[in-house]
């Protein structure tokens, strides 16, 4: 290769310098919620780990105003829902816009595309009504049930699905006496595994993060989910900031986790989209 | 005999071989209709959660509506004609846009180079990658509490460092134009990753011979850079600005927990950095609960986005029309 493409020393500085500026505020989280409460007051900022994170964490597990352990509970049954759900429905419409013939698929996939671009925001109000409608206020259904698939997942799913699944296969499938339903499940899961383990990670992810539409809608103190456990601690008026850090630091480490285990896949996943968008 | 080659059925159904004819009647039902039971848990939630609220937003927006109030009144356009006079709107449209704009271009450039960067040979490829996308699988919430941490007056990071070179501390929280940086800090900490790995995607496609022929004509790095890389991934850039806009525009946990306490929806006593979207909240919600003024507060948000989104394409299409080169043709996929 041409020398065009070689990193120099300078490259990997200023790459050295991006990714000390992306992992600070993370490692200052962890730092903090292992200190205790007097490190915010502290000037020069203490920089290493202290030793009072079991303290920190009991006493966030003790705060009788964040219900931490409920929103972490909380948090995990909505977003497992979700994401096994999202990545259900999205294959299985993305099987069906990628592979079979139906009268007005075109039509009905540009309905989807246009519907990534609604804002949220715009439909929070109703939405509110309904669920206080259904009885739904401050449930985890409320938060669970609009997000059970997305467009941004169909739209993913078929676009993967064109390319991995091969038609003939399909047909052979067909010919042996297979209807659409064996053949989703022999023959197109199997290959959606890797675009499915995308989708369902990234679902994860956002819907753990989710903060705006359980905000408007769990308002019972004692149901949050953990980003809302998360606000309460923070609006509190007392001033044990390591204790609000150890709550971020443990809110945070699921992402964390799942990225430290899946990164490459994310990073690929989210590279792929951009090509085909 | 004429082959039939149109859909028709023949008039007497030929006898099939392979199958009983009750299992083929199946199975070409099952062809016919089964692809609108898969698609049909898509359109079923959107329309209850989706596409129904859009429009009943709109009609909660021409009510008198109020949480309390058992029958809302019909009041045609006038929550609409309050927004336009209502200086706190006004007051968040300005914050959101002024956060939107110095969060946006630094971190669209900043993404740029750290792209260009990243599509060099390099040791630990994916480490490099996955560093610079940690902030972006991060919890929101969490690093919004973190940053209002590191931008405190008094014990703030920020203010000591800017102490140690001998500079006067700034009031993050509650000078208006310091909380829109301390949020568009926050907002680039998480971005700039994630748009320099979709640069990155696009970059990777751009055939190197390109810079070779650029090279022999005695282009240094940048000039490339600006000539031939630009140029060339502008479908990406205008995604990455739409993305952003989009996003941008409905900025709302970032600000919303950058402040604590009780004016926290407000962001800050004096509304220093409340955002359209706090803002719809603070009327349709606590304190107030109006969902008629709070509804018609969405309906312009979701208009300030389609034409902010719009006057973008416009100025990216303007500023890249002279640059073009003509490769681009030979890429040959649709652009």
């Amino acid at each position: 290769m041409s020398r065009l493409w070689r990193a120099s020393p300078l490259t990997y500085c200023a790459l050295i310098a991006a990714t000390v500026m992306s992992l600070f505020p993370i490692y200052w989280m962890f730092v903090v919620a292992s200190r205790s409460s007097d490190a915010m007051g502290q000037l020069p900022p203490p920089m290493t780990p202290g030793g009072n994170l079991g303290a920190n964490i009991a006493r966030l597990f003790d705060n009788t105003d964040a219900y931490f352990l409920t929103g972490l509970i909380n948090s995990a049954i909505v977003a497992t829902t979700v994401t096994v759900s999202v990545v259900f429905f999205c294959s299985l419409a993305g099987f069906a816009f990628a592979k079979l013939r139906f009268r007005g698929r075109n039509a009905m996939l540009m309905v989807i595309i246009a519907t990534m671009m609604v804002p949220t925001q715009l439909g929070v109000i109703p939405l509110y009504i309904l669920m206080t409608k259904l009885n739904l206020n401050d449930r985890l259904p409320a938060v669970i049930l609009p997000a059970l698939v997305t467009g941004f997942g169909v739209f993913m799913m078929r676009q993967y699905a064109g390319q991995a699944v091969s038609t003939e296969l399909i047909e052979a499938a067909r010919v042996d006496g297979c209807g659409t339903a064996r053949i989703y499940w022999n023959v197109v899961v199997p290959a959606l595994r890797p675009a499915a383990a995308v989708l369902g990670l990234l679902t994860f992810m956002t819907t753990w993060n989710d903060f705006l539409w359980p905000y408007a809608v769990l308002n019972d103190p004692e149901n949050p989910t953990v980003q809302l456990s998360l606000r309460a601690l923070s609006d509190g008026y007392y001033q044990d900031m390591s204790q609000v850090f150890t709550g971020t630091a443990i809110a945070t480490l699921p992402l964390l986790l799942v990225f430290v285990l899946f990164g490459r896949q994310i990073i690929g996943g989210i590279m792929e989209g951009a090509v085909k968008a | 005999m004429a082959l039939q080659l149109d859909a028709h059925p023949p008039a007497t159904p030929a006898p099939r071989k392979t199958r009983p004819p009750r299992s083929g009647r199946l199975s070409r039902i099952d062809a016919k209709y089964s692809p609108y039971l898969y698609i049909a848990p898509f359109f079923v939630i959107f329309a209850i959660f989706g596409a129904w609220p859009l429009a009943y937003t709109f009609w909660v927006s021409l009510h008198d509506w109020d949480l309390l109030g058992t029958d809302p009144t019909f009041i045609g356009a006038d929550n609409y004609t309050q927004l336009l006079v209502d200086s706190d709107f006004w007051h968040s449209v300005v914050n959101t846009l002024g956060i939107f704009v110095i969060s946006t271009v630094p971190q669209l450039l900043l993404a740029l180079w750290l792209a260009n960067l990243l599509n060099r040979h390099l040791r630990f490829r994916t480490g490099w990658r996955m560093a610079v996308l940690v902030p972006n699988v991060t919890s929101t919430a969490a690093v919004a509490i973190v940053f209002g941490v590191l931008f405190g007056r008094e014990f703030g990071m920020v203010n000591w460092m800017l102490d140690l070179v001998g500079l006067d501390p700034i009031g993050w929280k509650s000078d208006r134009f310091a909380s829109w940086v301390a949020i568009s800090a926050m907002v680039d900490w998480r971005w700039t990753g994630y748009n320099a790995l979709i640069f990155l995607a696009a970059m990777q496609a751009i055939p190197r011979d390109l810079y070779e022929a650029a090279a022999i004509d005695g282009a240094n790095r940048a000039r490339q850079f600006w000539a031939v890389t630009v140029p060339l991934l502008k479908p990406t850039i205008i995604f990455c600005v739409i993305i952003s806009t989009i996003g941008g525009l409905q900025l709302f946990t970032e600000p919303r927990l950058f402040h604590s306490g009780t004016n926290a929806i407000r962001g800050g006593p004096m509304r220093e950095s409340q955002t359209l979207t706090m803002y719809m909240f603070e009327n349709a919600f606590a304190p107030y609960y109006n969902f008629g003024y709070g509804s018609a507060v969405a309906w312009l948000l979701f208009a300030l986005i389609a034409i902010v989104a719009a006057i973008n394409v416009l100025i990216i299409r303007r500023l890249g029309a002279g640059a073009r080169p003509k490769i681009g043709g030979r890429k040959g996929g649709p652009q």
